[in-house]
């Protein structure tokens, strides 16, 4: 039977380095179906509709779907379950938000942040902060998934599937859209940008985490935290990196005062190359990263920007 | 109002954790488990919604091995009034899944009939972050995970979220279910003179078959690995090495 994936739809636009990760992650359980909902959505279902692999895009267009909260999209997601062995989202918030409600409502488990897929009913998921990986079986006849886009290659875009209309299904009433303060910046986002530099609490203010901001674009990174910099307020929350933030695999990783506690690691030890500067010789960082340098990040992040 | 937190008993998450060599698990055996570090936050805000006279009764439950009866002492320590424990395993190395805990916990709202429950966003051992979701999907109740700030407003909750590119405020019909953010507050330490009363408020024990509740796990967990080691690295002495290693690599 085929899968059923649920795109991430923001502002009508579709978010497609991380539906095409999860294409690519879910495309040999069976024919690949995308949902992509919202208030409009026309335009990100065309989109999905080229991505490589996809058999069929349904689109379905409600006020109800603006703002993506749980309730109004489980019950969609629910109203066309039937049709479905596998139902999978890329592990957003708004997915990790979404998918075990559909999961509770089909009376199935869930398995979030899946890692790897070995077969139809067999996953692999890591636990305790990435200090373990475990392979789960599922008895369960259908699977509810969040896939943990960091760990796939993105399907190409050269493909035409037909794109239905889909009717909305109930409301369930429950809640309502309020606001959005979203950051609204010129950089690569974070989970997907193929060098990331991030600061911890070593830089020791806001105004100091301009440093960082430099550096990141003198080579056009994203930039990321730690959560002892996004709670002394260094660093806005969007921009933390770890076990309870984002996972990042990017290319190159550069991280600047952070002394690499495992729930930071957990973030982005997947990293294909790993930078670390820190003034302690002892920081665990080290133990993950392929180059660190010892030393003030004060003079030293000034010198790399000004020579790279 | 009454608040239900369920708290969970978990590694501490400044243990290291140790993979068992023959991939049958993790070894919990004489490690250090604590009160997973999100339903102190959870318990924190409860607590402090009835400090603010928006509560009159916090209840905590815990589902687990009897030894959670730990956790709720210290649950009630920080100020919960009374607690519930659920004994559904007799072996630290057995987890209930969410969904039974969802379950479970629906059963005692059942009884209970609470008008919030707040729970952690995400237990710090399976890494689940779905049990919240699942119990309110069987509730048929709203949910608000995530949550930053809560704000009681009569029979609605305004919860700041957060979410993937920043802050996203919802309105929830209550009852709800809500759960914590790192940055929702920082919870208090019990102090001795609670701990001590703790010890006298009171603490029910159930068991799932009291519910009716089957907590069989969906998912028969196959193997326990490690994460693939990262090959050794090396110091570099300056910034030059420093890119000049980057450049090599074509990287930059
Ligand atoms: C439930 C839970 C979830 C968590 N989730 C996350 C998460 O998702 N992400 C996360 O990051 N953390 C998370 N944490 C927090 C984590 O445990 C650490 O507290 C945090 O990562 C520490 O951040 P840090 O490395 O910036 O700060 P610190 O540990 O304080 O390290 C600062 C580093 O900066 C170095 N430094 C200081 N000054 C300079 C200088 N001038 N030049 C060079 N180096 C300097 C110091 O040597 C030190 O190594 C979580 C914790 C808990 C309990
Ligand atoms: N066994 C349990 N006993 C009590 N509460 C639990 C249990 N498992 C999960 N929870 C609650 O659900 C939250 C999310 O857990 P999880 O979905 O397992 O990541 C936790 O932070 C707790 O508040």
């Amino acid at each position: 039977m085929a899968v059923l994936l649920l795109a991430e739809v923001n502002d009508g636009a579709l978010s497609v380095d991380s539906t095409a990760k999860a294409v690519s992650a879910v495309k040999d359980l069976g024919e690949v179906h995308v949902l992509c909902c919202g208030a409009s959505c026309r335009t990100a279902a065309d989109t999905a509709a080229t991505i490589t692999g996809v058999a069929k895009v349904r689109c379905a267009e409600a006020d109800l779907y603006g703002h993506r909260l749980a309730e109004p999209v489980a019950a969609l997601v629910v109203s066309i379950a039937g049709d479905y062995d596998h139902i999978a989202a890329p592990a957003t918030t708004d997915a990790k938000n979404i998918l075990p409600r559909v999961a509770a409502l089909l009376d199935v488990m869930i398995l979030t942040d899946v890692s790897g897929i070995v077969d139809a009913d067999t996953f692999e998921r890591p636990v305790y902060a990435g200090n373990a990986v475990q392979t789960v079986k599922s008895k369960d006849a259908k699977k509810v998934l969040s896939i943990r886009t960091a760990n796939f290659d993105a399907a190409g875009q050269d493909g035409s599937a037909e794109v239905e209309t889909l009717s909305p299904a109930e409301d369930p009433g429950l809640s309502e859209w309020v606001e959005d303060k979203l950051a609204e910046s010129d950089r690569p986002e974070l989970t997907s940008a193929g060098i990331v530099v991030s600061g911890g609490r070593g830089i020791g203010s806001e105004e100091n985490f301009e440093l960082i901001e430099k550096l990141a674009d003198k080579l056009g990174a994203a930039v990321g935290a730690s959560r002892a910099a996004v709670d002394s307020g260094y660093a806005p929350n969007d921009w933390q990196v770890g076990q309870t933030g984002k996972v990042v695999a990017p290319d190159l990783y550069i991280a600047v005062g952070i002394s690499g506690a495992i729930q930071h690691l957990a973030g982005m030890k997947d990293s294909k190359i790993i930078v670390a500067i820190n003034k302690d010789e002892e920081a665990p960082i080290f133990q993950v990263a392929d180059y660190g340098l010892v030393g003030d990040l004060f003079t030293v992040v000034p010198e790399l920007t000004e020579k790279l | 109002m009454k608040i239900l937190v369920p708290v969970k008993r978990v590694i501490d998450y400044n243990v290291k954790v140790r993979v068992k060599a023959d991939g049958s698990g993790v070894d919990l055996a004489n490690v250090k488990m604590s009160m997973n570090p999100f339903d102190e936050i959870a318990m924190e805000e409860a607590i402090r919604l009835k400090e603010k006279g928006a509560a009159d009764e916090v209840v905590a439950v815990s589902i687990g091995v009897k030894q959670s009866q730990e956790t709720l002492r210290t649950a009630l320590a920080m100020g919960a009034d009374r607690a519930i424990l659920i004994t559904a395993a007799d072996d630290v190395h057995q987890d209930i899944e969410p969904l039974a805990v969802a379950k479970l916990l629906k059963a005692v709202i059942d009884d209970e009939q609470p008008g919030l429950v707040l729970c952690g966003k995400q237990a710090i051992d399976n890494d689940m972050n779905a049990t919240g979701q699942m119990l309110s999907a069987l509730l048929g109740w709203s949910q608000a995970m995530y949550a930053n700030k809560i704000d009681i407003e009569g029979d609605h909750a305004v919860v700041s979220r957060e979410v993937d590119g920043g802050l996203q405020t919802i309105k929830v019909k209550m009852p709800a279910i809500v759960s914590a953010d790192l940055r929702l507050n920082e919870p208090r330490y019990a102090s001795l003179p609670n701990i001590m009363k703790a010890k006298k408020k009171p603490l029910d024990e159930k068991t799932p078959a009291d519910y009716g509740v089957d907590v069989a796990p969906r998912l028969d967990i196959v193997k326990t690995t490690e994460p693939p080691e990262r090959a050794a690295g090396e110091m570099v002495g300056s910034v030059d090495e420093l890119v000049s290693k980057l450049k090599e690599k074509g990287v930059v």
